[in-house]
Formats: C-alpha cells, sequence, structure tokens
C-alpha cells in the first residue's frame, strides 16, 4: 500500500516491474474502462474529477478530451514527455520509477477519445527512459493489454514511443506535432486548435505525462475520493520539482494548495547556511519572480492562488532564490536558456531574446549605464503579447519581474560591481 | 544502393512501422538517432540515404539536423560530455564545475581534447537541477546521465570512457 497517488514506486520497490504493478492493483483500470464503460462515461469521470492539465497550462482534462469531435478520424492521443522547463524533472521520476502507470493512464486517454494508435513523445536526452518505455510497451502487448481486440472486445490500441533531440520548444504542444511529423519543430497558428486537426491533420489530444498518471486512480476510486485533496478548483495531488538554493531539493507529491512555506521549509529543510530567502519561481525558468515575503510564503500553491501573486504556477517547478543571488545574474541565465531555444519562426521572439540577452551581457560585464536598465525594460514589454507562441512571452517574465522588484541589483552593476 | 538500409534492415522496418504508411517523413527524427550511433555524426551518405527513405530532399534533411541540437553534421570528440549550467544547476555549483573540469583536462569548451575522444559542451537544463553538478555523455549511440558530480568523479567517468574505447579499438583491429 502506498499513501502516495503518483510516487508510489517510493513506497512500493520494483514497481517498474509488470508483476509488482499487476499485484498492486495495476492494469485493473484499464480493463475496467475498456469491457466496462463508454467513452462518454470516461470523459464525464474526467471532468466530475476537476483534474487539470500538469503540463503547465492547468486546462481540464475532460474538457479538452470532449472538444474531439466524433465525424473526424482516426484520433490520436499524445502523451507531452518533453518535459524541458528548467527546474521541472517531475516526469522523469514518474516514467524511469512508475512506468506502467504513465502508460495505462495514456491507454486509458487512448480509450477515452477512441485512438488506435497513440505515441509518447520523449525529449532526446530520456534516451534510457525510451529504450525502458519501448520494453514495458512489449511487455504489455505479450500480456495481451496492448493489440488488437482487447479483452474480445473491438478495441485495438498501440502505443509509440519517438524521441525528441534536444529543443524546448518542441513541449509547445503544435511544435511537438510538427516534431513527430517529421518537420522542425516549430509552433502552428492557431486554430485549427489539435483537438480538431493535430497530428496528420487529425483530432489530436496532448496531455502531459503527471496528468495522464493520474486517471488509473480516478478510474479505480472515483471523482469524489479524488476531490478529497486539493481545493474546490484545483483538485488532486501534485508533483513539486523543488530545487535551487534549498537543502533538499527533489520532487514531492503534496496537495494542491500546500502552502510554499510547507515546501521549501519544512520538506525541503529550508535556506543552506541560514541566508534569507530572496524570491520563488513557481514555474521553473517561465516564471514571474515572487517576492518571498511572509504573505508569499504562507501562499497555497494552487492555480488561483498563485496567479493572484501575478505569478503562475505552471508545472509547479518551485526554484529557490536566497539573498546571495542577483536578479540581474538570474534574468540573464533565464534570457541565455530563452534566446537559445526560441525557435527563430517569429521576429519579436527571436530579436527580442537577442536583445535582451546581449543588454545583460553588458550589465553583467559592469560595462552598462543605467539607460541600459531601462532599454532592457522597454525591450522586454514590447514583445509581450506579440509573440505567436507562448515561449516568447516566457523569456519576459523572469526579466520584467526583476526589474521592476529588484532593480537595485542591476543599478549594482551598473555601479561597477561585479558578482 | 542505399547503405543504411542495408546496414539496419530490421531496426528500419520497425521505425517505419511506427507511423502511418502515407507518413514516412515521420521516420526522420529516429533514422537519424540510429544513422548517428556508429559514426557519431550524421554523415552527407547517411543524409543522402534517410532522405530517400523518407522521400524528402536532404536540404530538408540537413535541416532537422540543423535545429535539433542532439544532431552533430561534423566528428567533432566521440563523446560529447555536455554539462548542464543552466539556472537552477548554476545555483548549486555547475557553473565552478564546468570551468574546473575543463581546467583540468586543459581544453576550453567546445575544443575537443588531443586525442579526439572528448568535447566538453555546456547544455541547458537536462532535467537533473535536484542532482546538480551533473553532465550527460552522448555517443556510440547511447546517452547516460552522470548526476551529483565532483570534477573527481567526472574524471574517472571519462577514464573508463577512455578504456571502453580503447577496448573497442583493439576489437577492431
Ligand atoms: C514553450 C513551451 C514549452 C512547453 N513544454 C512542455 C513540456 O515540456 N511538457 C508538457 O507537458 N507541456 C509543455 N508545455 C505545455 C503544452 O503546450 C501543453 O499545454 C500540455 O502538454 C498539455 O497537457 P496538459 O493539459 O495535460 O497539461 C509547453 C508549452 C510551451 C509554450
Ligand atoms: S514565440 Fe519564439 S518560440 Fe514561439 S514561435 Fe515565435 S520564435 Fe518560435
Ligand atoms: S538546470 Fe541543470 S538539470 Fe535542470
Amino acid at each position: 500500500m502506498s499513501e502516495y497517488v503518483l510516487l508510489r514506486h517510493r513506497d512500493i520497490p520494483d514497481l517498474d516491474q509488470l508483476k509488482v504493478y499487476l499485484k498492486n492493483g495495476g492494469f485493473d483500470a484499464w480493463k475496467k474502462v475498456v469491457t466496462s464503460m463508454e467513452p462518454m462515461e470516461l470523459i464525464q469521470l474526467a471532468k466530475d474529477s476537476g483534474l487539470r492539465g500538469r503540463g503547465g497550462a492547468g486546462f481540464p482534462t475532460g474538457m479538452k478530451w470532449s472538444f474531439v469531435p466524433n465525424n473526424l478520424w482516426p484520433h490520436y492521443v499524445v502523451a507531452n514527455a518533453d518535459e524541458s522547463e528548467p527546474g521541472t524533472f517531475k516526469d522523469r521520476e514518474i516514467m524511469e520509477s512508475n512506468p506502467f502507470q504513465f502508460l495505462e493512464g495514456l491507454m486509458i486517454a487512448s480509450y477515452a477519445v477512441q485512438a488506435q494508435n497513440s505515441y509518447a513523445y520523449l525529449r532526446g536526452e530520456f534516451w534510457q527512459i525510451g529504450l525502458k518505455l519501448n520494453q514495458k510497451i512489449a511487455e504489455l502487448e505479450e500480456a495481451g493489454f496492448l493489440g488488437d481486440n482487447l479483452f474480445d472486445t473491438k478495441y485495438s490500441l498501440r502505443l509509440h514511443v519517438h524521441m525528441g533531440a534536444g529543443a524546448y520548444i518542441c513541449g509547445e504542444e503544435t511544435a511537438l506535432l510538427e516534431s513527430i511529423e517529421g518537420k522542425l519543430g516549430q509552433p502552428r497558428l492557431r486554430p485549427p486548435f489539435p483537438a480538431v486537426a493535430g497530428l496528420y491533420a487529425s483530432p489530436t489530444v496532448i496531455n502531459n505525462v503527471e496528468t495522464l498518471t493520474n486517471l488509473p486512480p480516478i478510474v479505480q476510486n472515483g471523482a469524489t475520493w479524488f476531490r478529497e485533496h486539493g481545493t474546490e478548483k484545483s483538485p488532486g495531488v501534485k508533483v513539486f520539482s523543488l530545487s535551487g538554493c534549498v537543502n533538499k531539493p527533489g520532487n514531492y507529491e503534496l496537495p494542491l494548495g500546500t502552502p510554499f512555506r510547507k515546501l521549501i521549509y519544512e520538506l525541503g529543510g529550508g535556506i543552506p547556511e541560514g541566508r534569507a530567502i530572496k524570491a520563488i519561481m513557481a514555474a521553473g525558468a517561465s516564471s514571474a519572480l515572487i517576492s518571498a515575503t511572509d504573505a508569499a510564503l504562507d501562499t497555497p500553491m494552487d492555480y488561483e492562488s498563485v496567479a493572484n501573486l501575478g505569478a503562475s504556477l505552471g508545472s509547479a517547478s518551485v526554484i529557490v532564490l536566497d539573498e546571495s543571488v542577483s536578479m540581474s545574474w538570474l534574468a540573464q541565465k533565464t534570457t541565455h536558456f530563452f534566446k537559445h531555444e526560441s525557435c527563430g519562426k517569429c521576429t519579436p521572439c527571436r530579436e527580442g531574446t537577442y536583445w535582451m540577452a546581449h543588454i545583460l551581457d553588458r550589465i553583467e560585464d559592469g560595462g552598462a549605464s543605467e539607460k541600459d536598465v531601462d532599454l532592457l525594460f522597454t525591450v522586454a514589454r514590447q514583445m509581450q503579447n506579440k509573440c505567436l507562441c507562448a515561449l516568447g512571452e516566457f523569456s519576459t517574465m523572469p526579466v520584467v519581474s526583476s526589474l521592476e522588484k529588484f532593480r537595485s541589483d542591476f543599478l549594482a552593476r551598473v555601479d561597477g560591481q561585479t558578482r | 544502393m542505399n547503405e543504411l538500409l542495408a546496414k539496419y534492415p530490421t531496426e528500419i522496418k520497425a521505425i517505419l512501422a511506427k507511423y502511418p504508411p502515407e507518413f514516412k517523413r515521420s521516420s526522420v527524427m529516429p533514422l537519424l538517432h540510429l544513422a548517428q550511433g556508429d559514426p557519431g555524426y550524421i554523415t552527407p551518405q547517411a543524409m543522402q540515404d534517410i532522405a530517400e527513405i523518407c522521400g524528402i530532399s536532404i536540404t530538408e534533411v540537413g535541416s532537422i539536423v540543423g535545429f535539433y541540437t542532439l544532431y552533430y553534421d561534423k566528428p567533432l570528440g566521440r563523446y560529447h560530455i555536455q554539462v548542464c549550467t543552466d539556472m537552477p544547476c548554476a545555483l548549486r555549483g555547475a557553473d565552478k564545475f564546468l570551468k574546473e573540469l575543463c581546467e583540468r583536462l586543459g581544453v576550453k569548451v567546445g575544443e575537443p581534447t588531443a586525442d579526439g575522444l572528448f568535447v566538453i559542451e555546456e547544455v541547458m537544463c537536462l532535467a537533473a537541477c535536484h542532482r546538480a553538478p551533473m553532465f550527460q555523455v552522448h555517443g556510440d549511440g547511447d546517452l547516460v546521465y552522470h548526476e551529483h558530480q565532483t570534477v573527481d568523479t567526472a574524471l574517472a567517468v571519462l577514464d573508463a570512457l577512455r578504456q571502453k574505447a580503447a577496448v573497442a579499438e583493439e576489437g577492431k583491429a
């Protein structure tokens, strides 16, 4: 038995072995949906549970499935296992140590929209995980959980792993689809939305690994059970990836709505060498900085409450920044990330990340004036609301928020101080 | 003659079977991973073979190789030692780790070692931020993470690779 919903491998040794997974109720949910549930019932269950996407946007999963039209076929489901947001390492742990629960979730989502071929898109660096998943999929075919006429029904399903090759932008769902189609990973214009015209122009559902991993227990235990954890609008548990200036970085499965303070101080062991906390990024490098005031530390980590702080929970990648960190250095680091990862398709993002990086390099090198600090702010502001996909917008978040909240860190560099 | 197809007939058949027959182009990424495994980079011949299998132009294959960072179009070190220096790792000493590793090896980032075995590279987040400093080794058709590293443990990893490569060369001779 395990108190965990997602990280059950932490209590159950060898849960990545099919025998062990089966002994712990594995694929009971799968059998149940295929043999006794209508797709519509399953979609309704997902809606009732209130499950929201764990990949960043928090979109309600059941609603996403319901957009798939039943007059256009075939349908596809794609698991987003690109996990490349700096500070995020939760899907990796799930796939490495509890791979069958993830695959079972992907299978359940496939049944919900009656997809017969589904894909898992893994970032190329997850090479070892890709090998492992391929082996697990072969075992499932062998055991009769995947293949034709499952459990003597008319339903057939196959899963395929597609390996990326190093490109953060492929986590953006339409770039991801382009990548599977053998093209450059560049986002598509929307509409049409993937639910209508996705992979191979067919209706496609894209869900994050952690979202999918929630499905087997929801099918087994029901929507009411799922809502026992978390808040009214953000139900369930979530895996928080904790990193940065903290004594015990790692993944923590907690109910949505747990306060920052509990994660950072109680579980994460607080800040090294007794330093003071300065700021928090709740959504990896794509975050607006949260000043770590007492009120902020007591804020529940759910989608609404974090939004009320002017930030976003995103994929819940909590990066802790202490008083030793200069926010001008931080902005330089994140900006170089986004500049490197910009796919180059649209001008504001391609040029904007280039110029922000250029100015930040000058500031960090000590060769800038206060005018450059203002220019940086202007460049970032001008990019906002003009980019084709969210990457461009993300790149401005740490820059604008650090300038607004920690301007003195930038001015200290301008005055000739170096790190 | 398609050399790639002659070398890996079963692997290529399995790759093509993952995608609908009318969308052969989808195989381009797995084929590039496959082709890169042995020489450690994508040769012009491999690009041509892949273009032929996928029914696209060589230029299109080339642009894919250029877009994705894990494909290499030049032989540059048998093992790419890719150190993550992205922000969360940097908060845990990754920049210092990289600098010292380069100093001990006597190389600069991006320059191969004298024996041509290693090239040290800086990469973005690898989803291992809680175990920094860390790096991945990309080469011989494999990709392996090394986490919780010190410069000494990293040098030991490189030593083991050096021995592995020497044994492989003896086997070939
Ligand atoms: C630049 C960018 C990168 C993204 N990276 C990821 C990622 O690595 N994994 C992921 O699940 N979602 C990522 N997303 C969000 C996806 O586009 C998509 O919303 C998500 O996979 C939907 O799944 P969900 O509803 O289950 O959360 C990214 C979005 C953007 C704009
Ligand atoms: S915003 Fe950036 S990443 Fe997104 S499409 Fe435009 S250039 Fe590409
Ligand atoms: S920042 Fe280095 S692994 Fe995430």
